[in-house]
């Protein structure tokens, strides 16, 4: 057990700037690339042809016409949504908001990212102000990542200093003032219209939709959030160009450019790295993960996140990008998996995922709000042995009813989509978890 | 914890300081509102934790009412409505952790310290809270003494780590 500073220089692959747009500035000793350092690796050039060079709507075009989509486990496309801001130029207070409220369980790239590139996270900011055309930015943090605010703070500093953030920068005529806000807890807070809230001083309950961000947001203006990878992913597209982007994913890969995937749990090397869309889950897990750790079986895995399903060792295969996810029935969420081993007990893994998601409900609407400490409840019922026999019943229902399209927000589904998926995988262990002669006694059947 | 002890009658005035760091927050935002919640943040940090009359003196700071302010502090987790022990434990209860034995962390607190999740220990040396995925994943379990994070957390090393926290 040591002090952790930061998270470290890990698992350090073979990175460069034509293979590796997100982390190839990363240093081997795991310290920040502040100013100095990130200027001299061509920092700030990709900012300086957008201001400089480039019409606002054609930054635009190339975020589109490159396939980013969202990085924060939802995947939807960045262009569209800048798309969706206001075209009447005379809605001229506008904003753009950075989703660093990383909480998703098993999830750790932006502190990544915030730690050690700072100005990464800056850079592709500015560009995004530029190409959104919004005045002010905030870079949502949660209020535990201390370091990422830290550096973050010093970067913005940093860059204040030499004239790439505030009035006029690089002489473009551009204005952009960039500020870093600390949350005070609560997983909700990264749904981006809790989010706003959070932001506005409000409890963090999400909105209702329509209408967007994009028409009423912050204040009631026109409002993009995006999450921390997503933007650093536009100072490459902006400085190397669409043709290139889209050149570095895998062949099948619907998906374009790198995402920062991991794997965790009881593996010999757990990490994250910048790999290409549409490598498969195989080898992520064998090659970069090292397989299970001496004495443990792979179990079953998660690809992306609390909200995401689980899946067997055979769907390995599975190629990492959205729609190769999807194949096999849940998502690729936010890419960085979670290996469950043969020791861990399905129940008792969901009864602590629930209760995680039970607790971070905001208490909004019902099915959410009621529906997850039931799941709590009745889980730990068969944790101890003394379920009844509609208590998987009962658990399939709530799986149903805080389904997709039922809830507010995207809380509740996250919450049962895993929940469904270990039942459908690991019935009996659920089964197991009925008191001893309930079934017969109730079901009426032969035992 | 009794009633008596609950109900504050001191009266709850701001310290110079913490006014000026409040209004210093405001002018970040478009609307005072904003700064609700680094107000309790700067509150909390001089004192340890919320008293009642934050309420009325952030609301009056900010123009907004006591009820939204304490709305506010009500809801989110790292804001105390109750008074905290000098440091706060925070163990990460992911499923990475869990799946890492966080429990046995969580067992070890409570044998050295007698204090489970949500409780503080009588000398008000140590709250004992959840905490969402603190993003050490590799390094599982993990948890944060006050501003210091640990991976790779063991139960047999839990009461040594305690003692550097007087």
């Amino acid at each position: 057990m040591k002090t952790l500073a930061s998270i470290g220089p890990i698992n350090r692959i073979e990175r460069s700037e034509e293979t590796h747009p997100l982390t190839w500035r990363l240093r081997d000793d795991g310290q920040p690339v502040w100013l100095d350092e990130y200027q001299r690796t061509n920092g700030y050039a990709a900012a300086r042809k957008a201001l400089t060079e480039m019409a606002q709507a054609d930054i635009v075009q190339q975020v589109k016409d490159a396939g980013l989509k969202g990085r924060g486990g939802a995947g939807f496309p960045t262009g569209v949504k800048w798309g969706l801001m206001p075209a009447d130029e005379s809605l001229n207070i506008r904003y753009l908001l950075c989703n660093a409220d990383e909480m998703e369980p098993n999830t750790w790239k932006d502190r990544l990212l915030m730690e050690q590139l700072p100005h990464l996270l800056v850079e592709g900011m500015l560009i995004s102000a530029r190409a959104l055309k919004a005045y002010r930015g905030y870079i949502f943090l949660r209020g535990e990542y201390v370091d990422a605010a830290a550096n973050l703070n010093r970067a913005i500093d940093e860059a204040k200093a030499a004239g790439l953030l505030g009035k006029n920068i690089l002489g473009s005529g551009f204005d952009f003032e960039l500020f870093v806000h600390t949350g005070a807890g609560r997983y909700i807070c990264g749904e981006e219209t809790a989010l706003i809230n959070s932001l506005e001083g409000r409890r963090a309950n999400p909105r209702a939709k329509p209408p967007f961000p994009a028409a009423v947001g912050v204040w009631g203006k026109p409002t993009c959030v995006n999450n921390v990878e997503t933007l650093c992913n536009v100072p490459a597209i902006v400085g190397q160009g669409v043709d290139w982007y889209k050149s570095l994913a895998r062949p099948g890969s619907e998906d374009m450019g790198t995402k920062l995937m991991g794997f965790s749990g009881k593996v010999k090397n757990p990490g994250i790295w910048e790999l290409p869309f549409g490598i498969s889950a195989r080898e992520l897990f064998e090659d970069y993960a090292g397989g299970m750790r001496d004495g443990y079986r792979l179990k079953c895995w998660q690809p992306g996140g609390a909200g995401t399903g689980f899946l067997l060792p055979e769907h390995l295969d599975a190629q990492m990008y959205a729609a190769g996810v999807a194949k096999f029935g849940t998502r690729m969420g936010t890419g960085l998996a979670l290996a469950v081993d043969h020791t861990v007990n399905m129940v008792s893994l969901l009864r602590n995922m629930e209760e995680f998601f039970a607790r971070e409900s905001c208490g909004w609407c019902t099915p959410c709000r009621d529906g997850l400490p039931w799941s709590v409840k009745t889980l730990r019922a068969l944790e101890r042995g003394q379920g009844t026999a509609q208590d998987i019943e009962v658990l399939l229902g709530l799986v149903e009813f805080l389904g997709p399209g039922k809830t507010f927000c995207a809380h509740a589904p996250g919450a049962v989509e895993p929940l469904g998926s270990a039942i459908k995988y690991f019935r009996p262990e659920f089964e197991a978890g009925v008191a001893r002669g309930e079934a017969a006694l109730t079901s009426g059947a032969p035992a | 914890m009794t009633i008596t002890t609950l109900i504050q009658t001191d009266r709850f005035a701001l310290s110079d300081a913490e006014r000026a760091a409040i209004e210093h927050e405001m002018h970040h935002y478009e609307d005072p509102r904003a700064a609700s919640i680094e107000a309790l943040k700067i509150v909390q940090k001089a004192r340890g934790w919320v008293p009642d009359g934050a309420a009325d003196a952030i609301g009056a700071i900010l123009g907004i009412p006591a009820s939204d302010v304490e709305g506010v502090a009500t809801f989110y987790s790292q804001i105390f409505r109750q008074p905290v022990g000098r440091h706060i434990i925070r163990v990460c209860d992911s499923m990475t952790c869990y799946i890492g034995g966080h429990e046995s962390i969580l067992e070890a607190i409570q044998k050295q310290l007698g204090i489970a999740p949500g409780q503080t220990t009588g000398d008000n040396r140590f709250t004992l809270i959840p905490v969402c995925c603190l993003g050490n994943c590799d390094k599982a379990p993990a948890l944060m003494i006050d501003d210091d994070t640990y991976g790779n957390a063991s139960a047999a090393e839990i009461a040594s780590l305690l003692e550097a926290y007087a």
